[in-house]
């Protein structure tokens, strides 16, 4: 009895997350007598977070230095967006451009949207939370929605208010090879190529530079952080244009990944974003990037089996259901006392 | 100094008169106090006549009065939600889920509904005569976008039934709810619990030590907060007569932050200012002002395009201007100002 309590409170968590993809796999098997279509979802669902996972990591990110909830940073990735496929007119680029031209045209727009959104969101970070620094702490959080709708309404006029869709420019949904009957598109093996490489430099700046060293430890303590010489303010500024930088990569893979773009997308992918961080533990980088993973496979699950209106109710359910579990979030650490 | 004190020793005539001397100066306080009361006392009941004559300056129906109403229920609302965010310091973003528990008991009791539904249930048991079919089934308590509408209009004694047409009622209805709400507000404030809410903000783990109990004062701070809620959303869907699912969206909630937030956290009438300016702002600056706005200075510029910037460019500007939000509460106004706890200057400020 005891040992079942024991095992129950390790292991719940991963029991609980296991049962979508166990319940629909056993489903597979029975039906149809393999598992390539939950597989291929769950395909689907990794790609599609990796997306998530660099939104997420702009998240938690700056909740974990200066605890602000940045919502003008899911307009920011839209940005991103917007400036990539903006490019790709610019550049040239076209459904009919040659290999030789397309991979440097992509690399170059990935690059310009990268700086882009990194250096809108330090100009958002100067212009709109750095003079409430000492303000109550809820107060740059409207400062914050007040540039996701300058920047939602800057999209508008941009692009207009329908979903306009963009030129397939990597022909996302060909084959590229299968495993097992698990076929992975241009688009999965895109997303992933994106975000592991960026993730890995992302969290070897944190581990290794000595900027890296500051951010960690104006997370941990402003105010000791300062005393011991520490540019504070330079530091946040670093922290916003990371998380910038890694919002435009988002954005650029989301315009070839879904080949449509809205000026309203930031605000969804804000908050599942966010949700993400949440669920991975805010704070944590890897926790961010497993929670976008994880979110990713709910909704392609979801959307596959369930329908489309369920997915909203199921992702924030496995949010409630894991903050119960474990309310530090996945992979959180104990969180720091108030004051 | 009477002649009844010839009794008295030299030393007891000086005391007499100190004592009265004494009482004097306390009765001439005294007075003052009182005058003050009665001066405070009258200001409030002209002002209150104001308020509540101000409506017969427009007419019964027009515009003005019809966001005049609306931003009077976002004042109960945002109410509520500063006793969360405000007093006990809680962030909440859900709080549209209590408005919209609000609306939709009101339009399940006061409409039709329920009787629309039997009876489709009735037909559709008539029309597949499956018994293998749940009648429950079809019950869609939510009508989804489609909504609830009609919904019954509020009724006094003595009045005729509320009607779009004649608009004072309604506001004088949502006034009393302010009424009550303010009272309660400040009640509440004051109260043991009130102050429970407060150190908890300030500090929890020194609060925790002191007794206060956290989880059953964060419940207590939620729970009044969402009883709010639901009593401005259940008139909101009366005013507006639907209620649909679209209007329950997450930016619901950021909109009543912004007016705790940018009013003053905690501060009460900076609430109420807070939300009258951005309910206004929402309803009657940019729809209605801008637009012509644009054909008046002659730019060739459509600024109903770029309502939702100029929304959030106001929102910006005002925090970034008065980050202590427009009517800040005292204590955190001294914080602000007298930077308590942050310097030496503590002991001297921490008297006010």
């Amino acid at each position: 009895m005891e040992a079942a309590r024991r095992w129950w409170s390790r292991y719940a968590l991963i029991v609980f997350l296991l049962i979508l993809p166990v319940a629909f796999g056993v489903h597979d098997i029975v039906a149809t007598g393999g598992v390539t279509r939950i597989a291929e979802n769950l395909k689907d669902g990794i790609s599609n977070g990796a997306i998530w996972a660099l939104v997420a990591i702009g998240y938690t990110l700056v909740y974990g230095i200066i605890e602000l909830i940045n919502f003008a940073h899911g307009d920011v990735f839209m940005i991103g967006s917007l400036v990539s496929t903006g490019l790709w007119g610019t550049l040239g680029l076209t459904l009919t451009t040659g290999t030789g031209g397309l991979i440097p045209g992509l690399i170059l727009s990935l690059i310009i949207a990268m700086i882009a959104c990194g250096s809108l969101n330090v100009l958002i970070e100067r212009v709109g939370y750095r003079p409430l620094r000492g303000a109550p702490k809820l107060a740059p959080l409207i400062t914050a929605v007040g540039f996701s709708f300058i920047l939602q309404n800057v999209g508008l006029l941009w692009i207009g208010g329908s979903q306009t869709s963009v030129p397939d420019l990597l022909h996302a949904q060909q084959d590229l090879f299968n495993i097992g009957g698990v076929h992975i598109f241009r688009a999965d093996l895109l997303s992933i190529a994106v975000m592991v490489p960026l993730v890995v430099l992302l969290v070897t700046f944190l581990a290794r530079s000595r900027m890296g060293k500051a951010m960690r430890a104006t997370a941990q303590n402003p105010e000791a952080a300062r005393l011991m010489g520490i540019n504070v303010d330079t530091t946040i500024s670093v922290t916003f244009l990371l998380g910038g930088t890694l919002a435009g990569a988002a954005g650029l893979v989301y315009a070839l990944y879904q080949t449509t773009i809205w000026y309203f997308q930031g605000f969804r992918a804000g908050l599942i974003a966010f949700t993400a961080a949440v669920m991975g533990g805010i704070g944590n980088v890897y926790g961010a990037v497993l929670g976008g993973l994880i979110i990713g496979c709910i909704q392609q699950i979801s959307d596959n089996r369930l329908g489309g209106q369920w997915t909203n109710i199921l992702v924030f359910g496995y949010l409630v259901a894991i903050m119960v579990l474990r309310p530090r979030g996945l992979l959180g650490e104990e969180t720091r006392e108030a004051g | 100094m009477s002649a009844g004190d010839g009794n008295l020793g030299a030393g007891g005539q000086n005391r007499m008169a100190r004592i009265r001397e004494r009482y004097g100066v306390l009765r001439r306080r005294g007075d003052a106090i009182w005058a003050r009361r009665y001066a405070r006392l009258a200001i409030v009941l002209v002002a209150a006549a104001a308020v509540i004559l101000f409506p017969y300056l427009f007419q019964p129906g027009s515009t003005f009065l019809f966001d005049l109403v609306e931003a009077v229920a976002f004042v109960v609302m945002a109410l509520g939600l500063n006793v969360v965010v405000g007093f006990a310091g809680l962030l909440d973003l859900g709080y549209v889920a209590f408005f919209a528990i609000g609306a939709y008991t009101i339009g399940w009791f006061g409409s039709g509904f329920f009787a629309y539904v039997n009876h489709t249930k009735g037909i559709h048991i008539l029309t597949s005569g499956l018994a293998s079919t749940l009648p429950g089934i079809h019950i869609n308590l939510t009508a989804g976008r489609q909504g609830i509408t009609p919904i019954d209009p509020g009724q006094l004694p003595g009045l005729n039934p509320f009607d779009p047409l004649n608009l004072r009622p309604w506001y004088w209805v949502a006034l009393g709810m302010v009424a009550i709400v303010l009272l309660v507000n400040v009640r509440l404030r004051d109260s043991r619990l009130g102050r429970a809410w407060v150190a908890l903000r300030e500090d929890e783990v020194a609060a925790a030590s002191m007794g206060v109990p956290l989880v059953k004062t964060k419940l207590m701070a939620y729970a009044t907060g969402a009883a709010f809620g639901g009593m401005s959303g259940a008139f909101i869907a009366s005013y507006l007569n639907t209620v649909n699912a679209d209007q329950f969206a997450f930016s619901f909630s950021i909109f009543v932050l912004a007016m705790v937030i940018l009013g003053g956290l905690g501060s009460i009438w900076g609430v109420v200012l807070g939300a009258i300016v951005l309910s206004f702002i929402n309803t009657w600056l940019i729809p209605s002002v801008i637009p012509n706005l644009s054909s008046k200075i002659g730019i060739k510029v459509d600024l109903t395009s770029l309502s939702y910037g100029i929304f959030g460019f106001l929102l910006v500007i005002m925090m970034v201007l008065r980050p202590q939000g427009l009517l800040p509460e005292r204590r955190r106004k001294l914080e602000f100002v007298e930077h308590v706890g942050t310097g030496p200057t503590d002991m001297s400020a921490e008297r006010v």
